[in-house]
């Protein structure tokens, strides 16, 4: 399997605390990965590094065929070769409606003067009224996002993220305050979306991570810790003592 | 979907040219050149002056109201409009004064004297004979008329680059923005900057081969091409916060991290808007100086730049509109109550001289407007616009789950 994504021996440390330590990572195309951990495991760290938000202090990420690193990039370079982020907290514009942040995400050139020059067309409009069907909202989008309850904006969030066609997903737990049914929703749209692009979904829910039925990555002080199927895992000795057992 | 036209999507921007035709129109047919004379030709000035504030007030508001960028130095490029437009008015007209009084010389003038002449007039003042290299193309109208644009374009420009790349944010911008004008204007106020220190340009007001044209007439040109740059301004300004990009720099005021993730250049964006916005403060500044008469360095003032952000905000920033009512209604207000006509307040324990007092009250109407009217002035229209047609989309009529909806009902 060729890998879309490749972390190899990065590290991170913040104030000499080491956030990051060797740490090593790959995923390919169309693949559904759960990463799992401790709080303080590293996590959000490594999406911050994937994102461009944080520089590693050692080791290298390459993107893409042919490799590229994304270490020389800033987060919109990132973004634009194809990395789409969901935050934890749904991060969306309140004050504008569903149908502009929508708009806002479409895959189009992002230069301003691109920008300035771009007017909405039936086309675009019909890929944006799709993209609101496809997470519910298609009713809502001359609302503002703001009115949106926490659910449907984390849907709208999810849609803005379609909209960019990334190639490569990073999910910050997506059922983090979600209702039973919206969490059902939400495992199985991920796994449709894994058919076609890589997704990499961080979690502190088992029962989730269960549900999404993918391989895992387990995080621990830095570093992986194990990596196989959720129960392969979950009998891990180590896995046990560090997060499991407790 | 059919789309309206552009004007159509913004009505607001049909009703602010209406009214600007409207007062243009209605100030020419008062005036003393063209119309009854009810308006002393300093009233026109005033008005005229008043509309290039109001234009500055629109390129305040991209910056601030809808980047979300409080640059506390606006007022920098507008000077830096109107000295450069000031060089070559009084370079012209001194030029025009020399070459008379050395007519009547037994040898004719060569060009030389007739610059070092002029050299002598303009900077005797400050003990120099000579031309600076900034004056270099101050003969030219076309040129000083590019500088115009291109000055404090590129000041922006490179100010700009320098502070987004460093992703300084804030209040820390602000006060960057700040730091820029005032030092600008302490250069300014050196005599040997080559912009005459503290004595700044003068003489503005008359216009160099218009010595026949009467300053009532003048007057109200001035007032029209003021007009017609804040119509144009407007429309201009208009038409970028509409669609995507306005879509995207509004998104970057409230949250410039989540822009960044979804692939835009956040500094990009504000460069362009800040260097736009500097040079329609530029133009504003350009008209406005010939109608004021003089510049000098205290134009520069962080306190000038405070002031158009204050009118933005008691006006309503994220609104043009607003922007505009805010400087049109605050410096008429201000002109008025500190010019010394407004009547005395008299307390039965003290009298209000508004001379002294009107500072102190537009700073506690900004503190009001602040923390119980953000949308300020503005505001007021959406209140309207919300007490004529309530919202009534998408609300449920009945509490249970198959109840229509309004729209629904309504067909």
């Amino acid at each position: 399997m060729s890998s879309l994504l490749e972390v190899d021996g990065v590290s991170v440390s913040f104030d000499g605390f080491r956030a990051i330590n060797n740490l090593s990572f790959n995923i390919g195309d169309a693949e559904l990965r759960a990463v799992i951990g401790p709080n303080g495991a590293g996590k959000t760290t490594f999406m911050d590094i994937v994102t461009g938000k944080t520089r590693p202090d050692e080791g290298r990420v390459l993107w893409g065929e042919p490799p590229r690193s994304l270490l020389k990039m800033n987060e919109a370079q990132i973004a634009r070769a194809g990395i789409g982020r969901k935050f934890q907290r749904p991060t969306v514009f309140e004050d504008q409606s569903v149908a502009d942040n929508l708009t806002m995400a479409l895959k189009n050139n992002r230069s301003p003067f691109a920008v300035l020059g771009w007017r909405p067309s039936s086309s675009s409009d019909e890929r944006v009224q799709e993209l609101a069907a496809e997470v519910g909202l298609a009713d809502q989008t001359g609302r503002k996002a703001g009115e949106l309850s926490h659910g449907q904006k984390q849907w709208l969030e999810i849609g803005m993220l379609l909209a960019q066609e990334p190639r490569l997903l990073l999910v910050d737990e997506p059922a983090a305050g979600m209702t039973l049914a919206e969490r059902e929703q939400t495992t199985t749209l991920l796994r449709r979306l894994a058919e076609t692009r890589a997704v990499v979904v961080v979690e502190h829910d088992m029962d989730f991570v269960r549900r999404l039925d993918c391989k895992v990555t387990v995080l621990h002080q830095g570093s992986v810790l194990a990596e196989g199927s959720l129960d392969h895992v979950t009998r891990n000795p180590d896995v046990i003592e560090v997060y499991l057992g407790r | 979907m059919q789309r309206k036209p552009f004007i159509l999507q913004n009505p607001s921007t049909l009703i602010v040219l209406a009214g600007l035709a409207v007062f243009t129109v209605a100030v020419t047919a008062l005036s003393q050149a063209y119309g009854t004379g009810a308006l002393p030709t300093s009233m026109v000035k005033v008005l005229g002056k008043t509309l290039c504030l109001a234009l500055a007030a629109v390129a305040m508001d991209l910056v601030w109201g809808y980047l979300g960028i409080l640059s506390l130095g606006q007022m920098a490029f507008f000077a830096l409009g109107g000295y450069m437009i000031g060089q070559w008015l009084m370079y012209a007209r001194t030029e025009a004064i020399v070459a008379a009084s050395m007519a009547n010389n037994a040898i004719p003038p060569t060009p030389l004297e007739l610059q070092e002449g002029v050299a002598n007039q303009i900077f005797g003042v400050v003990g120099s004979a000579d031309l600076p290299l900034v004056w270099s193309f101050a003969h030219s109208l076309p040129l000083q008329m590019l500088l115009v644009l291109a000055v404090p374009g590129l000041l922006a420009l490179v100010f700009g680059w320098l502070a987004f790349r460093s992703r300084v944010n804030g209040v820390y911008l602000s006060i960057l923005t700040q730091a820029m004008t005032l030092a600008l204007a302490l250069w300014l106020f050196q005599n040997d900057s080559g912009f005459r220190g503290n004595n700044g340009l003068s003489g503005l007001q008359n216009i160099p081969g218009l010595d026949t044209v009467s300053q009532a007439r003048l007057s109200v040109w001035f007032l029209w091409a003021s007009a017609v740059a804040l119509g144009l301004g407007y429309l201009l300004a208009a038409w970028v916060v509409s669609g995507k990009f306005g879509s995207v720099i509004r998104a970057i005021r409230d949250d410039e991290t989540r822009v960044r993730f979804l692939g835009y250049p956040v500094e990009g964006f504000k460069l362009v808007v800040f260097t736009l916005a500097a040079m329609i403060t530029a133009i504003a500044g350009a008209l406005y100086y010939p109608q004021a008469g003089i510049i000098n360095p205290a134009e520069l003032a962080p306190i000038a730049s405070i002031y158009l952000a204050v009118w933005v905000a008691i006006g309503g920033r994220g609104r043009l509109y607003g922007a505009v009512i805010g400087a049109v209604v605050v410096s008429l207000l201000s002109s008025w109550f500190t010019g010394g006509r407004a009547p005395d307040l008299s307390l039965p324990f003290y009298t209000i001289k508004w001379v002294d007092w009107w500072l102190v009250a537009l700073g506690l109407s900004f503190v009001l407007v602040t923390l119980f009217a953000p949308r300020g002035i503005a505001g007021l229209f959406d209140w309207l616009g919300r007490a004529v047609s309530p919202r009534r989309q998408g609300r449920d009529l009945g509490p249970d789950h198959g109840a229509l909806q309004e729209q629904e009902a309504k067909a």
